[in-house]
């Protein structure tokens, strides 16, 4: 789009790079458009079993006795695995780094269920249908103790409600609070100043209760995983996952055995989102082929996918003080998350609630207090926005609600409080991953200008507060602000390898993964960027635990701004190697004299040119450095951790379309402003933020999980559970402001998972700016849209 | 159960059990572009082919109904030395992320652009809208078969 102010913002970060910054071909795109890249099932699967896991019936129930007898017989069964027949090594799913900040309350197997789709014994057989077949068999053979579930995390505390966890070995492997006997899956808390006397003392105090609700991930591809042990007793695991170091070595905990005898190996992934990072399947996967030593393929029906990690459902409650000319007087969120049956990312999903939004706004006075609960219902896990999501809906309508009140235009609220570059916030100290977290001070901030540009984009000026639309289709229009952060600090580690070959062409090998996102090609375009080449002369291998480097994986919004700072510092060491053997050629080869300062020289278009102007090919340096004098291998591992976490910013615009006598809202304009700092490959940015957006549509209007009193999932698929297709799709804007984040490679910062944060607040407010109701539980579906219309009606008519 | 059907271009003699779907026997030929995201209920899309050009839920179509008809997959469209001219805009266009969509999504652009070079935003939503997409946001999905319409319109126009 044409705009003098963009072009600006274009202008005055324009860094002369040669491929950072272009919106270079995806490497793998031409190949999966062909149809030829390999997913995990598109492995050789000769001889391949299939593993199968029995899914508890009951939602809370312990098994009084079990005999796998009958089903172990079942004609082309080749393995049922019962908690008795596997090791108890208590670990935690959430593929997290070490020591993860999650209890470790999961058995590969247990004798317990937790929730409807708990794991009941696991089964190798020649096909599905036969599993599944031996499975209701099993079933018939066990005596259970049927256990009164707790269905509802608001009560999951009560004094008398049953106890989820009540094992005595489960433990959270850190010092936090963790309470199994009152279903206390985690807790933390925070504050900075009085706010009680924030609270009292303010000329507009608020305190208000906004929640979310479950949602699945959906990746087109759901979990996979290929296992198969080989003539030296490793196991191979080929994986549909977002963390294959975590994958190896919480596997290896699960099973008991030494992470040495573990292969993880990531082949092209369909889709994670989160839910990837999750080490799921992997240790059953094992057990099985440990048991069988045979092939196992074990793929997750989309209705188990449905119940396999899902979003937190969280509730937050917001009490703030405002002065009258709209600026923070202090804020208090109160976090009770439902985590489901087992713990995974229970603290630091809760924790990110606070730690990913409270610091947009300046605020003195700050406390913060999260619960998370055991729940006999589906588990919670990562998924893109992680606790930021549920929390910036709260903040963001808070907000909305404050500027009707104070009569400020809410934009105008969001710049005389939001963080400018300089500034802190006393969460980032205070608020970590199971610890305090790292005192930042911000760097780079687009905010401002997103929340200009968006507003002009949407038309913010002539279409805010006024009513529009025709008969009972009602035109409205809200917005939000928005941070995340990029990557954990002084906890995540990125590292890459480079070798360099004999046509002058480079080996980049990472443990990154890239699961869709495009990281592999990103990756190759900041080694590429040093070493003067192009991204097709950069051969990219991610991941495998035996032959590429480490990273913790794809997650927390790191790969970019971490593993993308490890090819570059990689590919700097690669580069000054190059140098020296250039300088060496240039003295004996070119008869400079004396050999020039390696420093001076300088990579470019696959050529090493020295000052003088004379150059030597990339390709000349390769055969020589290979075949011909002083031969050794051009190559560096290079890694980099994070001592900040630079967020990124974002403004979001809605307008939205409520018909007031179905309560059907309609997306008709949907603007996103992006400050990701540099873009390293714009279409691959804009790709991000488009896909987080869409998901974030989808889940504030039409997803959602429907359960019957028993704690069943009753939607378990496509037709049931909607998510947006492109008959749904609004009209689309998105908008990259540049900035430049000096911390980040090249200028950049991260972009994956904020976008999918907003459209649940901008759409309320919007639909607040249409129709006048606040509607502060998610989603927004006509039912409840309607409902609120139809009490706001009759509250009209009493007066 | 033996029948005789075209796939990808070739004739074929298929011997298999009268209850397996078309998606089970293209795996089983080694045509590992189709994929699998429900649960055999033809509600994601991403093991669409086309059958006599018309786009095809694999995953609910019994492989005997093939007898007789032509079978196209996505390996058939082109490949990375020669793309046909729709996967080479959908590269071109940032359309595909994880690729688990793109062959079924790809297919059916093709099946919608083979009767209609011009086809407005609201068809091309009609067409793609039983391939679900959990990556992109389908904002690349329609510029890519946008910019594939209008490249086929020029190349008729060329070959007047």
């Amino acid at each position: 789009m044409a705009n003098d102010k963009l072009d600006a913002l274009d202008a005055k970060y324009a860094r002369d790079f040669k491929v950072i910054g272009h919106s270079v071909q995806k490497i793998d795109a031409m190949g999966m458009a062909c149809g030829l890249e390999e997913y995990v099932a598109d492995h050789d699967l000769t001889g391949a079993l299939v593993g199968y896991i029995v899914p508890s019936p009951h939602a809370h129930a312990r098994i009084v006795k079990i005999d796998a007898t009958r089903a172990r017989a079942v004609k082309g069964v080749h393995a049922v695995l019962t908690y008795k027949d596997v090791p108890r090594h208590l670990h935690t799913t959430a593929g997290q780094g070490y020591v993860e900040p999650s209890p470790y309350d999961t058995a590969i197997l247990d004798s317990k269920m937790r929730l409807v789709g708990d794991h009941v014994a696991l089964i190798a057989a020649d096909t599905r249908e036969i599993a599944e077949e031996a499975g209701r068999v099993l079933l018939e053979d066990i005596e259970w103790e049927v256990l009164t579930p707790v269905l509802d995390a608001d009560h999951a505390m009560d004094p008398g409600a049953s106890v989820i966890h009540d094992e005595p070995d489960a433990y959270i492997p850190i010092p936090v609070p963790y309470e199994p006997q009152k279903n206390m899956a985690s807790a933390a808390s925070m504050g900075v100043g009085d706010m009680d006397a924030v609270l009292k003392t303010s000329h507009l105090a608020i305190d208000e209760t906004y929640s979310t609700h479950y949602a699945q991930h959906c990746p087109i591809e759901t979990h996979v995983c290929l296992g198969s042990i080989d003539g030296r007793d490793r196991l191979k695991l080929i994986t549909s996952t977002q963390v294959p170091y975590h994958a190896r070595r919480i596997t290896a905990q699960a099973l008991g055995i030494p992470v040495k005898r573990i292969r993880v190996n990531k082949p092209r992934i369909g889709g994670g989102f989160g839910t990837k990072q999750e080490v799921l399947l992997e240790p059953l996967v094992g057990a099985l082929v440990l048991a069988t030593r045979r092939k196992i393929l074990m793929r997750l029906s989309r209705a188990e996918e449905f119940v396999s990690r899902v979003r937190h459902p969280i509730k937050t409650r917001m009490q703030a003080g405002f002065n009258a000319d709209g600026t923070v007087n202090g804020m208090r969120m109160e976090v009770l998350s439902n985590t489901g049956a087992y713990g995974s990312h229970a603290l630091t999903v809760m924790c990110n609630c606070g730690s990913k939004v409270l610091p947009l706004y300046r605020m003195k006075t700050v406390a913060f207090d999260a619960k998370a609960v055991y729940t006999n219902l589906p588990v919670g896990g990562a998924y893109r926005g992680y606790g930021a999501t549920q929390s910036a809906f709260a903040m963001e309508v808070m907000m909305d609600e404050v500027a009707e009140k104070l009569g400020i235009d809410p934009l105008e609220l969001r710049r005389r409080n939001h963080i400018q570059p300089g500034e802190g916030s006393p969460v980032f100290a205070a608020l970590g991953e199971g610890k305090p977290g790292v005192e930042q001070k911000i760097g780079s901030c687009g905010l401002s200008d997103c929340l200009t540009l968006g507003a002009e984009a949407i038309g913010w000026e002539e279409k805010r507060g006024k009513i529009r639309g025709t008969g009972p289709k009602k035109r409205g229009i809200g917005m939000c602000a928005l941070m995340q952060g990029s990557s954990i600090p002084e906890i995540d580690m990125a590292s890459v390898s480079i070798k360099m070959n004999d046509d002058g062409s480079f080996v980049l090998a990472a443990g990154a993964t890239d699961l869709g996102t495009g990281s592999d090609t990103v990756l190759a375009q900041a080694a590429a960027e040093i070493l003067g080449v192009e991204v097709t002369d950069i051969i990219v291998h991610s991941s495998d635990t035996d032959l590429t480097p480490f990273d913790v994986g794809a997650y927390a919004s790191s790969t970019t701004y971490l593993s993308g700072e490890a090819s570059r510092r990689t590919a700097i060491e690669v580069a000054k190697q190059i140098r020296e053997v250039a300088a060496d050629m240039f003295h004996e080869e070119k008869g400079m004299d004396p050999r020039p300062d390696p420093d001076t020289l300088v990579l470019k278009d696959k050529q090493v040119f020295a000052p003088n102007g004379e150059s030597v090919t990339l390709n000349a340096i390769g055969l020589r450095s290979l075949y011909e004098r002083d031969q050794h291998q051009i190559g560096h591992i290079g890694s980099a951790i994070s001592h900040k976490s630079p967020p990124p910013f974002s403004a979001h615009f809605a307008e939205v379309e409520v018909d007031e006598e179905t309560g059907k809202v309609r997306i008709v304009k949907y603007v996103t402003t992006m400050d990701c700092g540099t873009a390293l490959n714009p279409k691959l940015a804009e790709g991000q933020v488009e896909g987080a957006v869409v998901n974030g549509l989808s889940f504030a209007l039409t997803e959602e999980y429907l359960f019957n009193e028993k704690g069943r999932m009753q939607n378990a698929n496509f037709a049931d559970y909607k998510i947006f297709n492109t008959d749904d799709m609004p009209e689309m804007v998105t908008i990259m402001v540049p900035t430049y984040e000096e911390t980040g490679p090249f200028g950049g910062k991260s972009v994956s998972e904020i976008g999918i944060n907003g459209p649940i607040p901008a759409i309320a407010n919007a639909i607040y700016d249409a129709v006048g109701v606040r509607i502060h539980h998610a989603p927004f579906t006509p039912e409840k849209v309607l409902k609120a219309i139809q009490e706001k009606k009759a509250r009209e008519a009493k007066k | 159960m033996k029948f005789t059907t075209t796939i990808n271009g070739l004739s074929r003699e298929i011997d298999c059990d009268a209850g397996m779907n078309l998606y089970d026997l293209l795996r089983e030929l080694g045509l590992k572009g189709v994929k699998q995201g429900c649960d055999n209920e033809g509600t994601c899309g991403a093991c669409t082919v086309l059958v006599d050009g018309v786009p095809t839920l694999s995953c609910i179509t019994p492989a005997p109904k093939i007898a007789g008809h032509e079978v196209t997959t996505i390996e058939a469209l082109g490949s990375p030395d020669k793309p046909h001219l729709i996967q080479s805009e959908f590269v071109k266009a940032t359309a595909i992320q994880c690729g688990f969509c793109s062959p079924g999504m790809i297919l059916s652009a093709k099946a919608l652009l083979d009767k209609n070079t011009n086809p407005t935003h609201e068809q091309i939503a009609e067409a793609l809208s039983g391939n679900l997409c959990r990556c992109t946001g389908y904002v690349k999905i329609f510029d890519a078969v946008k910019n594939a319409a209008a490249a086929l319109r020029k190349e008729a126009s060329n070959g007047k």
